[in-house]
């Protein structure tokens, strides 16, 4: 479904993305891992069409879509950092990207299963971190795509708005989603993660599953396997 | 576009600094007109104040916001609309608040004094428009500036850099050349330099139409000769529309290719 052929980016000097290859074919749940700077974000950003890559090429069902913007309704994205304009309220926010993607679709669920019912009419600059983290939770999982992506969703979350988070990336999973998620929480990884894609220093080091990380790098949890792999390629 | 434009401009018209740019405007005309008890002065005044504070409040309250959108815009970058629609609704969104906030600022004071009915009520509309038109002028500014460096401070740095460059140091040069080279004929000269800063051009339309030239000697005369004349209205509002459309334009082509 989505494919990504050869990518490279460099900012200046800086080498973030190094031909990179990538194919998310079967749902489930794909963790990119890697440490700070290893191009998770930039890799998420390319694929949006936000960073434009100095060369490859994404295909999405077989179409290339690199310089265009429709393919995105397929897409949902929730951004690493929830910053809202200051003096528009939830409600307001969540009729706006629906009109922008002219979509109907009942985000009420989701406001419950956050409970956002009493924060939805008050002005973000108002709102608290954790509660616009909730919310922009809801603007991006609200649509109904075969796509989603997560940069560090569960930033900021209070315990049991994660336990719900945590509960929807399952039932969405379920629903024959591709999820492509980044996040530095090893338990997240473990469990609800199908497959993991370690990024360091803009090449892939690694893909598969946890258990073959596990026996390629002879450790008995995630944790001390990344930690491994860090300290071997001497980002520790 | 609208739909960007549309929130960005709820979202402009409810922030305090936009209510306290109105007040200003509100207080400095009333304030204008009451002490002068009269129109024409109260006008040229408006003007040399607005000369000054809009370029400045448009600049930099428009990096501001541009900076501080940059996560929203981001939001906006992953959903299946063109950049460029993002970029000129939060751009038009921008610009209108702030020429909304200076037409009601202004209009009230004037209109219960009389504007309306008096005879400098076209100069006044004229003060409006090119007013305005230096707000969306200096908002493209700022938008091309938050677009060329992620750097916020640096981006301030350029704006102030930009706005008294405009205001007081292109004029000091201009005024430098012409001393320095005042045994020779600098008409064209001068005319040329007045029309490549939006702010000189936006002054001396003006003042021609106030028909205040008469204080410049001999300089006015021949500024009078060029601007009030046919070719000189045309030339003068093509060259504000290219200063209308330039940082709009540039900012357009920087965003295309910028990673966000």
């Amino acid at each position: 479904m989505l494919e990504i052929r050869n990518i490279s980016k460099s900012y200046g000097k800086l080498k973030v993305l190094e031909s990179v290859d990538m194919t998310f074919n079967d749902s489930g749940i794909y963790s990119i891992l890697g440490p700070n700077g290893s191009g998770k974000t930039t890799l998420i950003k390319t694929i949006l069409g936000m960073v434009i890559p100095d060369k490859g090429e994404i295909f999405f069902d077989g179409i290339k879509i690199n310089w265009t913007y429709n393919y995105r309704s397929k897409i949902s994205y929730l951004p690493q950092i929830a910053n809202f304009p200051d003096n528009l309220t939830g409600r307001e926010l969540i009729s706006m990207i629906k009109d922008i993607r002219n979509s109907n679709l009942n985000e009420e669920y989701l406001i419950n299963l956050f409970d956002l019912k009493n924060h939805l009419d008050k002005n973000m600059k108002h709102l608290s971190g954790g509660t616009k983290q909730k919310l922009n939770v809801v603007l991006a999982l609200m649509f109904d795509t075969p796509i989603i992506i997560l940069d560090e969703p569960t930033a900021g979350l209070d315990p049991v708005a994660l336990i719900s988070f945590k509960k929807l990336i399952k039932e969405l999973k379920k629903r024959g989603k591709i999820i492509i998620l980044t996040t530095h929480i090893i338990n997240l990884v473990e469990e609800i993660t199908d497959k993991i894609i370690f990024l360091l220093e803009g090449n892939i080091y690694f893909k598969g599953n946890i258990r073959e990380l596990l026996e390629k790098t002879e450790e008995n949890n995630l944790e001390e396997a990344i930690a491994k792999i860090l300290k071997e390629n001497g980002n520790v | 576009m609208f739909k960007v434009f549309k929130y960005s401009l709820f979202d402009q018209t409810r922030s305090k600094w936009i209510y306290l740019y109105t007040l200003f405007f509100f207080l400095v005309s009333y304030a204008m007109l009451y002490l002068n008890n009269d129109l024409m002065s109260g006008l040229t005044n408006l003007l040399n104040i607005s000369l000054l504070i809009c370029p400045l409040v448009s600049i930099i309250f428009g990096t501001m916001y541009f900076y501080n959108s940059r996560e929203f815009t981001d939001l906006l970058l992953a959903q299946p609309i063109k950049r460029t629609t993002i970029l000129l609704g939060q751009y038009f969104g921008l610009s209108s608040s702030l020429s909304l906030a200076y037409l009601l600022g202004n209009l009230i004071p004037f209109i219960l004094y009389g504007v309306i009915v008096s005879d400098i009520f076209i100069s006044f509309i004229m003060l409006l428009i090119a007013v305005v038109s230096l707000t969306f002028i200096f908002s493209g500014f700022a938008i091309m500036i938050s677009l060329i460096t992620d750097n916020r401070i640096k981006g301030f740095g350029f704006s102030i850099f930009l706005w008294l460059f405009m205001t007081f140091i292109y004029d000091g040069i201009f005024l430098l050349t012409l001393f320095l080279f005042s045994d020779y004929p600098m008409e064209i000269f001068s005319i040329s330099v007045t029309m490549l800063n939006p702010v000189d051009l936006a002054r001396i339309l003006i003042m021609l139409k106030l028909d205040i030239t008469s204080m410049l000697g001999y300089t006015g005369a021949v500024f009078n000769k060029f601007f009030g004349s046919e070719t000189g209205i045309m030339i003068s509002s093509i060259t504000l529309i290219f200063w209308l459309f330039m940082p709009v334009i540039l900012s357009m082509k920087i965003g295309k290719r910028k990673d966000f």
